[in-house]
């Protein structure tokens, strides 16, 4: 998928993947957040 | 370094399936559908369910983690033939004795309870071990109209599984958002499960309540009034109510990861001299009663959060006896470290491994979240232990400290971990479940060291999208035996 130039909603999660590392992983691909969250499961 | 010890642990577990109705999600959907909490209850477990459910029997002391994880699952469905209320490690008790200790810890004449009901508990209350006379002298009852006029004003109503309403509780101050029945409600829950777990750790160890120094709350409830929302130092009100006449406190928040802040906390005041006797105290967390239960009801297995658990822990000086924490062990997850999993890991487990020259093999277990699976996994979260553990195991394996596959992984995990045994009652589920087991083995010496470690979810304030955690190592005594 080609992510350059899109708007992303990004949901992590602590025990998982967390939304800061995500964001990080977008941006180097030259997308832009639309919003940025993480949630906790228990 | 001087190494404070770890003396002792109680955990008070409190079954209050009639009070799962002012869970923070189940009180938003019933409020829109008013109806849905006939559908709650009819899933919602007896007082003996609860008390032959295998997890509270690991955190009483009653069977170990290990024991649990050869037990036929679902837990639920196979109850133990043989359960205690209590155990060497706390103890259970039923919604309507807690009720009686939750107008105990009101010293504001908040909490209503019928006149009938009241009748019913005193005797109750007045054989309950770990009661005082001032808890008698709270136990007063006021009559059903009186109550409903309280309920007509805007105060909580409060009910039994069975669905007898037997009370209310109010504010004395309605135009405080701070000071709402429903979280005077938490607070004083949280009030009475830490009370309940300190007074038992007291008692049991012979401890003088008038030798306790300091007493540091760890919970994630928000004591306050409009002008200090979430102002906090439950500490205090638990010192008072146990009889800790010569101890000051205070509270620690870091979210799920507040009790091991605040056993490094203690450990660091105990270490420097200026506190000797200090005790660690968290609460229990009512608003996290059938967080899940949309899922529990979907998938037809009982609500099963509907138990409300404290604890209490008392640190020292080194008494040549009693595991230590390690002071210079703490590893904690920095503002730099990163929030890739794999970064946390390392920041809480293999940099203070390598810190003190050790490898992963050498921790006989690793307490982290301890939330019960079958509560989680049956709701769509997963098995929270088991992802924790599978990550230490992976750190392990890249250091080369075991076999890389999923063969390795498992053995490393069933030997170093455990299965999730805590109720979700959040700062309560993280790690500090195993300890009591934890200082059982490290006192037999059956292993030589315990890893502690914890996550908090601070992006859940919106003040940062930063999470958070601490670890530590409690150590076998060396001095013991020596003499």
């Amino acid at each position: 998928m080609e992510l350059k130039g899109k708007r992303v909603i990004i949901l992590g999660e602590r025990d998982g993947v967390q939304a800061p590392a995500i964001e990080a992983c977008i941006r180097s691909a030259g997308a832009e957040p639309a919003l940025v969250q993480t949630h906790c499961f228990v | 370094m001087d190494h404070p010890v770890v003396k002792g642990v109680r955990f008070f577990l409190a079954h209050t399936p009639g009070l799962v109705r002012h869970g923070s999600k189940p009180s938003r959907e019933i409020a829109k559908d008013p109806p849905l909490w006939e559908t709650i209850r009819a899933s919602l477990r007896g007082y003996e369910d609860a008390l032959a459910y295998a997890p509270h029997q690991v955190l009483l002391g009653n069977l170990t983690p290990d024991a649990l994880a050869e037990l036929q699952a679902p837990w639920y469905e196979n109850p133990l033939p043989e359960a205690s209320a209590s155990g060497p490690h706390g103890e259970i008790v039923d919604e309507e004795l807690f009720y009686a200790l939750l107008k105990a810890a009101d010293d504001f004449d908040l909490v209503h309870l019928e006149n009938g009901f009241v009748e019913r508990l005193r005797p109750r209350l007045q054989a309950y071990r770990l009661r005082s006379e001032r808890d008698l002298d709270h136990l007063k009852g006021s009559p059903l109209a009186a109550i409903d006029a309280l309920i007509d004003q805007g105060a909580a109503p409060l009910f039994l599984r069975s669905g007898e309403a037997i009370g209310a509780i109010r504010t004395d101050y309605a135009e405080d958002a701070s000071l709402a029945p429903e979280v005077l409600l938490e607070n004083l829950a949280a009030k009475a499960a830490a009370t309940m777990a300190l007074r038992a750790l007291l008692a049991d160890s012979g401890t003088p309540a008038a030798s306790i120094d300091y007493v540091i709350g760890s919970g994630e409830e928000a004591v306050g009034d409009r002008y200090n929302r979430g102002g906090g130092n439950l500490a205090k009100a638990v010192a008072e109510a146990s009889g800790c006449i010569n101890a000051t406190g205070a509270d620690v928040k870091a979210f799920c990861c507040g009790p091991v802040h605040a056993m490094v906390v203690a450990g660091g005041l105990v270490a420097s001299g200026v506190f000797a006797n200090v005790a660690v105290v968290g609460g229990c967390s009512l608003a996290k009663l059938g967080m899940k239960f949309r899922g529990h009801l979907q998938n037809e297995v009982p609500v099963m959060e509907d138990v409300l658990a404290g604890f209490a822990l008392l640190m020292g000086p080194d008494d040549g006896e009693s595991p230590r924490l390690r002071l210079d062990s703490v590893g904690r997850h920095t503002v730099g470290a990163g929030s890739a999993q794999q970064q946390i890991m390392a920041a809480l487990v293999e940099e203070p491994l390598s810190r003190l020259g050790l490898g992963f093999n050498d921790i006989g277990k690793y307490a982290t979240e301890l939330h019960n699976p079958e509560i989680t996994d049956t709701a769509g979260s997963g098995d929270v232990p088991r992802t924790n553990y599978r990550l230490i195991a992976a750190l392990a394996a890249r250091r080369g400290e075991i076999a890389a596959g999923s063969e390795a992984r498992d053995r490393f995990v069933r030997e170093h971990g455990m299965p999730g045994f805590s109720p979700t009652q959040g700062h309560v589920a993280s790690a500090v479940p195993y300890l009591g087991h934890a200082l059982d083995a490290l006192r037999r010496r059956e292993m030589r060291y315990a890893m502690f470690l914890a996550k908090g979810s601070l992006f859940l304030g919106r003040m940062t999208h930063l999470s958070d955690g601490e670890s530590f190592i409690l150590e076998a005594n060396p001095k013991k035996g020596q003499d």
